[in-house]
């Protein structure tokens, strides 16, 4: 506990420099794991998608997932990293329950890929992060810590582990220390981690959803007084959204200045970040150093990637996505602001789709950043899997542009589409929710409306133009949202002989 | 000069969570310490244009196609395990790590 209060961030980097690194796994998206035929799909059943491989049964041998290589190999090349043309597996040896071999299958000091960078913006200026290494491993099995009153693991008296996770393909990007950004030291980090997404996402090798854990962030941050060496860094661990990012940075600069304030050593240690407080707690000791007694897998064959392959996939990569958004941004007629809330909602492809499909930008923005966003908000599920398809949505935009539904209505409409009732015609139909502008139809309710608010009529009859409204809004009613408004006020202005 | 010392010994038994006694701890580290200088020996011989041999075979790209194959059952998955519970393998509690 230090006695004197914490400085304010302002203070804290006025009088240190920050060094940031961060380290993310990305669960790559295939189809089975890195070494065995099994599943990898989310949310089974505990330990019905293991097998003797990924159990490390007795005499059981792994063979390397070609698709994970190439994921993996594609990930480096869009971080512009150099790809090894031979490497091997390591074994990194360590006692724990959440690998059942004893061991997890990793890469030591030869990755897959080294040398690369990403460039990313904060407050329109740009920073370049470097790539260390991009590396290939396996993820581990879940462990449930029972018995103790927190369900921490502290206190608990035994473990329950599901090994489905254990051995799904990881990707680990380790960038080099960044050093020289100050006081934007939580933004970049943030910026960063929000490009690497974007990146991968547009690979389509994984779904890299940081709130699911197929994109979990450490970040190592150490401070130093202006020209003096760097401090000893501590890694935080645990921080599972973009918003954490930055706040983990920022709070473990106020903390470790407080700390140097009061001449108090700094420690290499591994910190927990708080998603409740927006601090870091200590997580494991690091008392006895950790030993994991590396050495090179002898069940794996070196990968040794062919020129001729790498330099396909090279060819074969998508548009970086920030030159993607800032093209789109100006065929579609938005700010980069705006365009950054449709790239953080997941919506760019889906417009994108939409408009290719006959919607306008407007009009297909309007759909995907409002109404379905909210819906996919709400039901917690990704903006693609919300339940409409971009095809749907121009279809119920070219609705709406030829006058047979109006906003309420298309609502409506998205609603029973997003249901599974069908196209929106389709829906239109079923649900009867069609814009009613002939005129036949309406002149009943218009009478009736007339007949109803006879006060107002004599105002429309004087030349009140304007308290017509009152007169639509009660055909509107009467005719639950579906009479087309337009009609209806020259229906009502004819009827009162104010045309 | 020993290759291996008892605390080196020691040190590698705690890793592998090895119980072991004072008598196997000296036992332990005269045997590792033969098989330690044998392997030493090939050193010796080996010349800077020999690279260190991990694989036996000389191969490399070995792999599998992405397709997913039938895995175990969840009984047969535990059918081996000490203790389970609810469909998990159940372990003694983890006291040093925080998962």
């Amino acid at each position: 506990m230090t006695t004197t209060a914490l400085p304010a961030y302002d203070d804290a980097v006025a009088r240190y420099e920050p060094v940031i690194g961060l380290e993310t796994h990305v669960e790559l998206g295939t189809a089975t794991k890195m070494f065995c035929g099994c599943r990898t799909e989310f949310g089974a059943e505990p330990n019905t998608q293991v097998c003797p491989v990924c159990l490390g049964l007795p005499g059981a041998l792994p063979v390397a997932n070609r698709a994970a290589i190439e994921a993996t190999i594609r990930i480096g090349l869009a971080l512009n990293c150099d790809i090894a043309s031979w490497c091997r597996m390591a074994r990194k040896n360590y006692f724990y329950p959440d690998m059942p071999k004893n061991f997890q299958t990793s890469q030591y000091d030869e990755p897959l890929c080294v040398e690369g960078y990403v460039d990313v913006e904060v407050d329109g200026k740009e920073y370049r992060i470097g790539i260390e290494r991009v590396h290939l491993e396996e993820d581990t099995g879940k462990s449930l810590h029972v018995g103790g009153a927190t369900g921490r693991i502290h206190g608990a008296t035994e473990s329950l582990v599901d090994y489905n996770r254990a051995g799904i393909p990881l990707v680990e990007i380790v960038t080099k220390p960044v050093p020289g950004i100050g006081a934007l030291a939580p933004e970049v980090a943030k910026a960063y981690v929000a490009e690497l997404r974007d990146i991968i996402r547009s690979l389509g090798v994984s779904d890299v959803r940081m709130e699911q854990g197929s994109l979990r962030c450490d970040v190592n941050t150490s401070l130093n007084k202006p020209g003096e060496e760097w401090g000893t860094r501590t890694e935080t661990k645990n921080v599972n959204s973009l918003r954490s990012v930055e706040r983990a940075v920022r709070s473990e600069i106020i903390r470790q200045s407080g700390l140097l304030d009061d001449g108090v050593r700094i420690f290499q240690e591994t910190r927990h970040f708080q998603e409740t407080t927006g601090d870091t707690r200590p997580g494991r000791s690091k008392e006895t150093a950790t030993d994991y007694r590396y050495f090179p897998e002898p069940d794996l064959v070196p990968i040794a990637p062919d020129a001729a392959w790498v330099a396909e996939l090279k060819a074969a990569l998508p548009e970086r996505p920030s030159v993607k958004r800032a093209r789109l941004a100006e065929q579609w007629g938005i700010s980069a602001t705006d365009m950054q809330s449709v790239a953080n909602a997941g919506a760019v492809e889906l417009i994108e789709e939409t408009i290719a499909a006959g919607a306008s930008p407007a009009g297909a923005r309007k759909w995907w950043m409002g109404e379905l966003a909210r819906r996919a908000n709400e039901t917690g599920v990704e903006l693609s899997a919300v339940g409409a398809t971009p095809a749907q949505v121009a279809a119920l935009q070219k609705l709406v542009d030829e006058g047979k539904l109006n906003d309420k209505l298309a609502r409506q409409v998205l609603e029973g589409v997003v249901a599974g009732e069908g196209d929106p015609a389709a829906v239109m139909s079923a649900r009867g929710l069609g814009v009613v502008s002939d005129t036949g139809a309406l002149t009943a309710a218009v009478d009736e409306a007339i007949a109803a608010n006879p006060d107002i009529a004599a105002k429309v009859r004087d030349g009140k133009v304007a308290a017509a409204g009152a007169l639509v809004g009660a055909v509107m009613k009467t005719t639950r949202g579906q009479a087309d408004a337009k009609t209806v006020r020259e229906l009502i202005l004819e009827r009162l002989g104010a045309a | 000069m020993a290759a291996i010392s008892r605390e080196e010994v020691a040190h590698l038994a705690r890793l592998s969570r090895l119980a072991v006694t004072e008598e196997e701890l000296d036992r332990f580290a005269g045997q590792l310490d033969v098989i330690l200088q044998s392997v030493a020996r090939v050193g010796e011989v080996a010349a800077d244009n020999i690279p260190p041999t991990s694989h036996s075979v000389p191969l490399t790209n070995v792999y599998r196609d992405d397709v997913p194959v039938p895995c175990l059952t969840q009984d047969e998955a535990l059918s081996g395990a000490p203790d389970a519970f609810e469909g998990r393998f159940r372990v003694p509690r983890i006291l040093e790590e925080e998962a």
